[in-house]
């Protein structure tokens, strides 16, 4: 495949979008362009957006699914805000999509796809093609479906089965756009459909057919070099930010020695950590799917017990289901990891859609005195870390951890650079040794105030517990009043002592300064890169962003002394900023709150930043 | 007795007794409880099954019943309410090397806890399911409870109940329970041998046991365990054996085309050999069913083991799951799946 009459732009990014019917193939189409992104040696982020229904009415703006995906040969840190090509299906994804094009952004669409009905259906008057609304864009009205079903006729095949290969002709427009090979896309034909030569010819044929038709008719005014990102050398692979989780734990079975068993009960868009999960039996991995979110932790609860890796997986409802279980977890002491993959609630609120409001429930949803550790992933990629890092603290510390991702980041993905499992740190889970003759269930750590893991079958340890309270080292029922204040007491301090072996909060920019953005969770990339784009600017400003959320790095005071002004950006209606203004009353914190089931976009938080720069005069 | 051959959980190489297995907490039920006789057989029968003291786990959700892990010195949790059935799975799957025994009740099980009481039944993990069945919320004094006979008068149904109670030998079976067996806090030998049975049978088992709540439902089980009339109304079954009973055991259970009914041995032609003989390993639950719903007053009360039959474990399948994955996949450590499927350099 030659190519012939392209001028070729350079740029440090890309954001390209596809969007489509649900059905149409868009996450496939994504993914396939992903992977040859990746391979083409470019760093990226990619962010599906796909509606609840599996398949709601066709044609309608209620049915549109999305894939989008930044590539660069900068760092990329977000999925982008606004998109410089859009590749649009059918009329009803152009009409819910376009106001993520920036403005003279490439529209590639089907135009085959605009018939009245399916304009009508979208809530066009009249066809976005033929008026002139789309004059300010760059608009390339493609034939997809009639060259799709051209290029194979002389397949002899069904139309049904070469109908579904029309993302395949759009996908090779843009590989012309990005003068990008087929190599990896073709291997993946050959093994997907491995048992279908058919459809292995046909997506082949289509997708030459859309590179061909590219070059041929020069439809595309220009064509993208996006040189290779300079990344840091080593093994990569692209990840999601479930698979990463799943992943993370694991690898903290292996090396802390204690078999995973994960008790969870499928929700949106927590599932797919158990899909994962349930592959790995090969490492020992056992994986229960329970009848409910309560029998989810429940079970997980028992397995911590007899000495497990024990995981539970929801989102926020099951997060609710299962606070009297993690209140059980907190008064027995055990080792149990609670994932929280958040989306926009309250209720079964925009199941798809992504947000950080569970934040207050992760810190605070249960009966009595009750903490837990929570912390919080940031990026697709560092799910990988911090699900370690939470199956270490719960095992190290005999408790509970919360661990907050959210749908952006869960099932977005990023660019992973492949660890060894050896160079992961050390996990030691406190466990008794058999006929220890000072062996109490509630005996502690005098450092850490860890009680000791005695796991059932071990000879001379038997014990009981259980959500009675319990008498202060012995381990048997007690209603005594100051007992309950000193139990009470010591899980609080072995909470806050964790704040000792996890790392300081880190600050990108200068410790002192006008303005301190703050963020948490998985905003971090949006919000980075808004205050970096400050900085570059001259402005005074940085940004520290917050992973362990309880208890704080011990350095946290430290950090948000040394500025005139905190910003606090968060996708709710202020819980981590409340959080602080508990923690650290002595400050006054200014707050960016978006509870839209979307992220941030760096525009938004730069033009938020300065306008606190305009009007406050720093 | 006949040895238990569970080659999963190890074997005690020392003789062990009911001592072994006292804990040193006060027992805080009610003098007079059927409860503290349900102690009793539970402490004779551990020795009695053979396993390492170690091996042996007990778990329970909230009520009188649930309170038993604390008074038996195994390693034991005392859960939240309804849960036991749900933690216990988490137990046993992620350890079948223990002999894990739940203590439960009626509100326990058959109201807070019954979705995961029909689950654990459903996949037949290897537990044991002691289901204290007292017809009555007792901790919480004296609500009626999901197994209350209708019209009682509780305190919280002045009037009487006006639900139909679950009977929870029917529950079990239509759960596809693969092992039910009844017994009485009056009869403590009978106890006994059942949960010694129970402990044999692959697979969840449970005990339902007919027991008195001396304060809040007292005598509840008078018509089936009362000395003048208990031989008239209870029928025990034996394996193998027709199903006789009464005081002169001249009465017996025979099948009359698709039902039960109650006849005398010597009357218009009856004898022996026209009655029903239990056989509790029949695949079949359509006797079974039959035989646990038997009531007063126009049949006995069915006790002993009613359905023993043989089906894979949930947990066995799983171990059996995981060795085939060991044996066969590519991937056998995290570094192999980290390295899997699409991968490149970066210099």
């Amino acid at each position: 495949m030659s190519k012939k009459n392209s001028t070729a732009v350079e740029r440090d990014d890309v954001v390209v979008k596809f969007v489509g019917d649900s059905g149409d193939g868009m996450q496939l189409t994504g993914t396939l362009f992903s992977d040859t992104a990746a391979l083409a040696g470019l760093d990226l982020a990619t962010f599906p957006d796909y509606p609840a229904e599996i398949r709601a009415p066709h044609n309608t703006v209620a049915g549109v699914s999305g894939f989008q995906v930044h590539v660069g040969k900068k760092k990329i840190e977000t999925t982008g805000d606004l998109c410089d090509v859009l590749v649009a299906m059918n009329p009803a994804s152009l009409r819910s999509n376009l106001k993520w094009a920036k403005p003279g952004a490439t529209l590639i669409v089907d135009s085959d796809a605009f018939d009245d009905s399916a304009i009508k259906k979208a809530g066009y008057q009249t066809s976005p093609l033929e008026d002139a609304s789309l004059n300010s864009f760059n608009l390339v009205k493609a034939p997809i479906t009639m060259l799709t079903r051209a290029s194979v006729k002389h397949l002899d095949l069904d139309q049904k089965t070469v109908d579904k290969s029309k993302n395949m002709f759009a996908l090779g427009i843009m590989y012309h756009l990005f003068s990008w090979k087929f190599d990896t896309t073709f291997e993946f034909f050959d093994s997907k459909f491995k048992k279908k030569p058919d459809i292995i010819i046909v997506n082949k044929t289509v997708l030459e057919a859309g590179f061909n038709y590219a070059d041929t008719v020069e439809a595309l005014q220009s064509t993208y070099t996006v040189s290779k990102a300079s990344i840091q050398p080593g093994r990569y692979r692209n990840i999601t930010g479930n698979t990463a989780t799943a992943w993370g734990f694991l690898a903290a079975s292996e090396r802390s020695g204690r078999p995973v068993y994960l008790g969870s009960y499928p929700i949106t868009p927590a599932t797919d950590i158990l899909i994962e999960l349930a592959k790995h039996k090969s490492l020992g991995a056992k994986v229960f799917q329970a009848e409910d979110e309560i029998a989810g932790i429940c079970s997980a609860i028992g397995a911590s017990y007899t000495g497990s890796l024990a995981l539970t997986t929801t989102s926020g409802p099951g997060l609710s289901l299962k606070s009297e279980a993690i209140g059980l977890a907190v008064m027995t002491e055990l080792p149990l990891v609670i994932v929280d993959v958040q989306r926009a609630g309250p209720s079964t609120g925009l199941p798809t859609k992504s947000e950080q409001s569970d934040l207050y429930q992760a810190l605070f949803g249960r009966n009595g005195e009750c903490p837990v550790v929570v912390i919080a992933a940031s990026t697709a990629a560092n799910c990988f870390y911090y699900a370690y890092a939470a199956a270490k603290i719960a095992m190290e510390h005999m408790t509970p951890v919360i661990l907050l991702t959210d749908g952006y980041i869960g099932n977005g993905s990023q660019l992973f650079r492949i660890p060894k499992v050896a160079d992961l740190p050390d996990i030691n889970p406190p466990l008794a040794e058999a006929n220890d003759p000072d062996y109490k269930p509630y005996r502690r750590d005098p450092v850490t105030l860890v009680r000791q893991w005695a796991l059932p079958g071990t000879e001379g340890l038997r014990h009981r517990v259980g959500g009675l309270e319990k008498e202060n080292i012995i381990g048997n029922v007690s209603t005594d009043p100051l007992n309950h204040q000193i139990m009470v007491d010591l899980r609080e301090a072995k909470i806050q002592k964790i704040a000792d072996f996890i790392p300081e909060q880190e600050i990108n920019g200068e410790p002192t300064g006008d303005l301190l953005v703050i963020s948490w969770g998985g905003t971090q990339g949006a919000v980075q890169e808004a205050a970096e784009e400050l900085q570059k600017s001259g402005k005074k400003v940085s940004h520290a962003h917050f992973n362990y959320i309880m208890p704080l790095p011990r350095n946290t005071a430290q950090v948000l002394k040394g500025f005139g002004k905190i910003i606090v950006c968060e996708l709710n209606n202020g819980q981590f900023v409340n959080y602080l203004r508990m923690t650290h009353p002595q400050h006054n914190y200014l707050q960016h709150n978006k509870v839209q089931g979307l992220p941030f976009m760096v525009t938004e938080l730069t033009a938020r930043f300065n306008q606190i720069f305009e009007e406050e005069s720093i | 007795m006949i040895n238990i051959h569970n080659l999963t959980i190890e074997r005690s190489n020392v003789e062990l007794t009911k001592d072994d297995f006292v804990s040193d907490q006060m027992v805080k039920w009610c003098p007079g409880c059927g409860a503290h006789a349900i102690l009793s057989s539970v402490a004779n029968v551990f020795p009695k099954i053979g396993y390492r003291k170690e091996n042996f786990m007990l778990v329970s959700g909230i009520g009188c019943s649930s309170r038993f892990p604390y008074y038996m010195n195994t390693y034991g949790i005392h859960g939240i309410h309804g849960r036991a059935a749900a933690i216990a799975s988490g137990v046993k799957v992620a350890n079948p090397h223990l002999s894990v025994w739940i203590n439960t009740g009626d509100g326990d099980s058959m109201a807070i806890g019954g979705n995961h009481f029909i689950h654990i039944i459903r996949r037949n993990i290897d537990v044991n399911i002691l289901l204290f069945n007292n017809q009555i919320y007792g901790l919480t004094k004296g609500q009626y409870s999901p197994t209350t006979p209708m019209g009682s008068i509780t305190k919280t149904s002045p009037q009487g109940t006006i639900e139909h109670p679950f009977n929870p030998g029917e529950l079990v079976l239509g759960a596809q329970g693969t092992f039910f067996a009844r017994a009485v806090d009056t009869n403590p030998k009978l106890m006994t041998e059942i949960m010694f049975e129970a402990a044999r049978h692959d697979g969840t088992s449970v005990v339902e046991i007919l027991q008195n709540c001396i304060i809040f439902a007292d005598k509840t089980h008078e018509g089936v365990t009362g000395k003048d009339v208990r031989d008239e109304h209870q029928l025990i079954l034996k394996n193998g054996e027709p199903m006789i009973f009464g005081k002169a055991r001249n009465k017996g259970i025979h099948l009359l085309g698709s039902r039960l009914e109650v006849v005398t041995i010597g009357e218009n032609g009856i004898t022996e050999d026209d009655l029903l003989v239990h056989d509790k390993y029949q695949q079949d639950p359509g006797v079974h069913l039959m035989i646990a719903k038997m009531s007063l007053p126009h049949y006995p009360v069915a006790l002993g083991v009613i359905r023993a039959a043989m089906y894979p474990t949930y947990d066995d399948l799983v171990e059996e799951q995981i060795t085939y994955a060991k044996a066969t996949s590519k991937i056998k450590c995290v570094d192999d799946l980290l390295n899997s499927g699409d991968t490149w350099e970066i210099k």
